[in-house]
């Protein structure tokens, strides 16, 4: 049976989650541990951590939520953002996160992933991929760096077997296209993704609502949806979510936990 | 609780230096355990209980493990049926063999040999999927769990079915998901990545480990 995990992604900046505000009831609703544990609560299935900062101080920072998300949290949980060498890998693998996930730096290295999928096993590694369409229709994909600022010439599709072929254990999609926009992923473009690699791949970018939660699984294929600002506002709990995506069809992991 | 054997924890969790193992600590920890990581294989010997986990593959952990001299401290705790507990590819250690690393050889406690998942699906299987108990067999690692227990999995291969299973997923055919033979359990998802279902698994364990120590004092 295939099921469809449902990722409730974090920005943090310097160990602060600048975005959740709709938890009223936290002691401390910046505190990322915090904010994971209550997810996890909801049914969440996954979490992803993106360091958005990245600067050398907050990346010891991470090192250190990392470390408590562990004592406390016990679904996977990923950690991106300022992830520049197999270094920082080992940092935030050895405190506790089950998965990194590389980006600028391993578009400017491929050789990393390798590095990091050989010593610690490719389930360790994701290759996040922030790409947009280029401008003519059928040219594809490019991928850039810097929240969609820096174009790098290179073809999504092929970034994405390489990243593979290199030992990523999961991709992370994201449209820049469509991160912000509330419109609804990039379906195309994960489906793209999703036909040219073997291993799982996670949409992202543009989730407004629950709706487009089930195409991102069913007309993209999928095998995982991350949002932000949907569970972050307010406007839906991860179990709403589940109960949504179920009632059309999507296998995913119940959220009630007397199911579970 | 405490054990024999000098420092040795009530249980110890197996390191043989092979990727991320503070998951599984943490979890026991979080239950009241007194469950430490443990690489000198003198003081794993002491344990009242041992966990073995694994990330990767079959071979790099199998020569990890003959390496850190835990190996031997694996039979022992086997042998003197201390409660046992192996997850993901340290149960698949507990076989015979591994498709996935021809001609090394496993700890064969349990018969059979570890295959590589049914064609037609994506490999790894990496999500959560339903646990299915086998009805005809009691499991004290899924005991008290909801009726359909759903675990994190992680895997590309898997242990062959055999007598000593006690669940199964469903991911493109029945593949085995636990097993266990007197103390020996071992789970092919990952426990203490499994949300609540994975701390009651856990739990189970912990329980079990403090049995046996109040039954050799």
């Amino acid at each position: 049976m295939r099921s469809v995990r449902v990722i409730p992604c974090l920005d943090v900046d310097g160990g602060r989650v600048v975005k959740g505000v709709r938890f009223v009831d936290l002691v401390d609703a910046g505190d990322p541990v915090e904010l994971a544990a209550r997810y996890d609560a909801e049914g969440a299935d996954e979490l992803v951590f993106l360091d958005i900062t990245a600067s050398s101080d907050s990346r010891r920072t991470m090192v250190d939520v990392v470390a408590r998300t562990a004592e406390q949290v016990f679904i996977p949980f990923t950690v991106g953002g300022g992830v520049r060498s197999a270094d920082d890998a080992r940092a935030l693998l050895r405190a506790g996160a089950d998965k990194v996930s590389l980006n600028t730096a391993a578009l400017a290295e491929a050789e990393l992933v390798s590095r990091v999928a050989e010593e610690f096993g490719s389930q360790c590694v994701v290759v996040a991929i922030d790409a947009r369409a280029r401008r003519e229709p059928d040219e594809g994909w490019e991928v850039y760096t810097h929240g969609g600022r820096n174009p790098t010439g290179r073809d999504a599709l092929s970034w994405a077997e390489e990243a593979t072929g290199r030992g990523a254990g999961e991709l992370l999609v994201t449209s820049m296209d469509r991160d912000g926009t509330r419109s609804g992923f990039d379906l195309e473009l994960t489906r793209a993704v999703v036909e040219a690699v073997p291993v799982p791949v996670i949409a992202s970018g543009g989730v407004g609502s629950l709706d487009h939660l089930v195409e991102g699984a069913t007309v993209g294929g999928a095998d995982a949806v991350l949002a932000a600002s949907i569970f972050h506002l307010g406007e839906h709990t991860v179990s709403e979510a589940k109960a949504h995506m179920a009632a059309r069809g999507v296998t995913v992991r119940p959220a009630d936990p007397s199911a579970r | 609780m405490t054990a024999g054997g000098t420092g040795a924890p009530g249980i110890a969790v197996l390191d043989y230096g092979i990727g991320n193992l503070r998951s599984a600590e943490k979890a026991l920890q979080r239950l009241g355990a007194d469950a430490r990581l443990v690489a000198d294989p003198e003081v794993a010997s002491g344990a009242g209980a041992m966990v073995l986990p694994g990330v990767g593959a079959f071979g790099p952990c199998a020569a990890a493990l003959r390496r850190s001299g835990l190996e031997a401290v694996v039979r022992g705790g086997v042998e003197r049926e201390v409660p046992f507990l192996g997850i993901c590819v340290g149960f698949q250690l507990l076989f015979e063999a591994s498709e996935e690393a021809p001609g090394v050889a496993g700890l064969g406690v349990f018969p059979g040999v570890v295959r590589a998942l049914p064609p037609g699906v994506k490999r790894p299987q990496m999500q959560w999927n339903r646990v299915d108990r086998r009805p005809e067999r009691h499991s004290a690692t899924l005991a008290g769990l909801p009726e359909e227990p759903w675990a994190y999995f992680v895997h590309s291969f898997a242990p062959e079915d055999g007598e000593d299973v006690v669940a199964t997923c469903d991911y493109g055919g029945q593949v085995v998901a636990a097993a266990e033979r007197g103390r020996v359990w071992g789970v092919q998802f990952h426990p203490e990545k499994s949300g609540s279902v994975g701390l009651a698994m856990l739990a189970n364990f912990v329980r079990a480990t403090e049995r046996a120590g109040s039954a050799r004092s």
